[in-house]
């Protein structure tokens, strides 16, 4: 980065330290923090989709569409949401891969499960073979970003149908008595009201969504935890910059990065929720 | 159905380091499968019951720190909880053992009176201790929020009755605060009891090593994805273990929502039920 830093063995103190925290391999550390901030802003609105899905389709008047819904919405109750981030990616990939060894390799008739290999013909591979470095990146991001999406769904799910539930009975009974067919019920009464009653279970889930972006590492994706090992590890002579163990250093500038992300997110929510419960028929709108 | 009893007699204790050595290589049986994760929810449960019954002492401590008019009492615990619940508890592990293992390796005499046992700092980066002390933390944070929400939820006239029938300090705390603290907080308190044993799913994928494979349930689970590259078996198993655990905690919570609401005529009791929980954190 800096010209003093060709030769890092001569210098020291804090020349050796700015050499040191612009290497390529930081550089690639800070651009972790961005993927982190990728996947937030990405898997946000996911979530918002599969939750809103599964707390339309929990409410549906068709008894098989309801049970889907509510199968969904429960299963996140009763199970550690780890073991989703460890099976939604590998069995995407795996369900991906079977349907396009169905359609362009119809020729093999070998079964894709012998024993415990999973084999599927060169054309079905996701990605190709000789697809880019890049394009395998991107895959592994969005398989992961669509686990994240699932999950998060699920918890959203919850807080939606909570929240629709909470509407008064009296609004919607006031829709149907002005002739409001069922839809419009949902889209004019329903879904405009409900929004005051899911803020604070949405503003948490936001919190928990902050918090589960290091399980990225889990996916294998080289995200802040990877690089803060990678770096932190006992450096010796043969490397550019040895140092001893310092990944304990690392992963406390990754509690201060979190702690100031869930601090800074939180007075904002904050703000919002006052701004929102204004001229509201509840306590915190009436003491304003 | 023989070989099954063979499988359970041989991994039913591989987690605690009893029967075969060797995890199944070959030829893996869905029995296999089933036994060697179920016993490595014997690791989930010991981290998950200790934590949270240590959590809920401190817990409380937390919670009336926090409450406190003193700052010297209430500075610490705000901050503690905020590190605490602020923080992915995923780094916190990670965090907590690079810590543990910078620790110089020392051994403490302590004198039992009819023996004397030797505590060796070297213990922290196991994951029987170093994990529990996260995790012990981590409950004690959260719990200790939910229990301040709900000291601050204590009615006042109940305080004032207590004042009037002449209660004060330990056992007005005692016998009026903390039996209404517990039953307002019990419903959110159930929750993180749930979530307890969820986050002890995380414990082996973290720094903390799994010491002669000696894991838990999903470390089996990801064991037996990877070696058979099938991951619609172990992970469902899991699922299913996780449930069945989930109901049981909810079970015994019920229970004790029930003693503590005892005293309330029958409309004004909250029961709890598995699908009216907001299960968030």
């Amino acid at each position: 980065m800096f010209s003093y830093c060709v030769d890092p063995k001569a210098i020291e103190g804090l020349m050796w330290l700015s050499c040191y925290v612009t290497t390529a391999k930081h550089m690639s550390f800070y651009f972790s923090f961005l993927v982190v901030m990728g996947l937030l802003s990405l898997a946000a609105p996911l979530a918002m989709a599969f939750g809103f899905a599964g707390a339309t389709a929990s409410r549906s008047t068709y008894r098989i569409i309801r049970s889907l819904g509510k199968g969904y919405l429960a299963m996140i109750r009763g199970i550690p949401d780890i073991v989703f981030f460890l099976f939604i990616p590998i069995a995407l990939d795996q369900a991906f891969e079977y349907l396009r060894h169905k359609v362009l390799c119809s020729d093999v008739t070998e079964p894709i499960r012998q024993g415990n290999d999973f084999v599927v013909c060169t054309a079905a591979k996701l990605p190709l073979n000789t697809a880019g470095e890049w394009v395998h990146d991107i895959y592994g991001f969005s398989l992961a970003l669509l686990a994240f999406g699932f999950v998060f769904g699920a918890f959203a799910g919850n807080v939606l149908s909570g929240a629709m539930a909470a509407v008064p009975k009296s609004q919607i009974e006031t829709g149907e008595a002005y002739g409001f067919s069922q839809s419009q019920i949902f889209r004019r009464i329903l879904i405009p009201q409900m929004w005051i009653y899911a803020l604070p279970g949405l503003s948490n889930l936001w919190m928990i969504l902050i918090k589960a972006t290091p399980l990225l590492f889990l996916l294998g994706i080289e995200d802040i935890v990877y690089w803060a090992k990678e770096l932190g590890g006992i450096k010796t002579g043969v490397y550019e910059y040895p140092h001893p163990d310092w990944r304990a250093w690392y992963f406390g500038v990754l509690m201060i990065f979190y702690l100031s992300l869930t601090y800074f997110s939180q007075s904002v929510l904050d703000k919002i929720s006052a701004r929102l419960s204004q001229g509201q028929a509840t306590m915190a709108g009436k003491a304003s | 159905m023989q070989s099954c009893f063979q499988t359970l007699s041989d991994y039913g204790l591989r987690s605690i380091g009893y029967g075969e050595r060797l995890l199944p290589k070959a030829d893996i049986t869905l029995c296999e499968q089933f036994v060697l994760i179920g016993s490595g929810m014997i690791w989930n449960i010991y981290f998950a019951v200790l934590a949270l019954l240590l959590g809920f002492f401190f817990a409380t401590v937390l919670a009336l720190g926090k409450n406190s008019n003193l700052p010297l009492f209430s500075a610490p615990c705000r901050l503690f909880i905020f590190i605490f619940r602020g923080s992915p508890l995923f780094i916190q592990f990670f965090f907590a053992y690079d810590l543990f293992v910078l620790l110089p390796r020392l051994g403490f005499d302590i004198d039992l009176g009819f023996l004397v046992v030797t505590v060796e700092t070297r213990w922290l980066t196991k994951a029987w201790l170093g994990a529990l002390i996260v995790l012990f933390f981590n409950t004690s944070a959260y719990a200790g929020e939910i229990f301040y929400g709900a000291l601050r939820a204590v009615p006042s006239q109940d305080l004032e009755s207590a004042d009037a029938f002449g209660f004060t300090g330990i056992k007005k705390f005692r016998r009026i605060i903390w039996p209404t603290m517990l039953r307002l907080a019990w419903p959110s308190y159930t929750n993180e009891a749930i979530f307890m044993f969820h986050a002890t799913t995380l414990v082996f994928f973290t720094g903390f090593p799994a010491w002669q494979q000696k894991g838990d349930a999903i470390y089996y689970a990801s064991y037996f994805a990877d070696k058979t590259f099938n991951p619609f078996v172990p992970y469902p198993i899991v699922g299913f273990y996780f449930i069945l655990l989930t109901l049981l905690i909810i079970g015994l919570f019920g229970l004790m929502n029930r003693r503590l609401n005892k005293h309330l005529p029958t409309n004004e009791r909250k029961r709890l039920r598995f699908n009216k929980y907001n299960l968030i954190r």
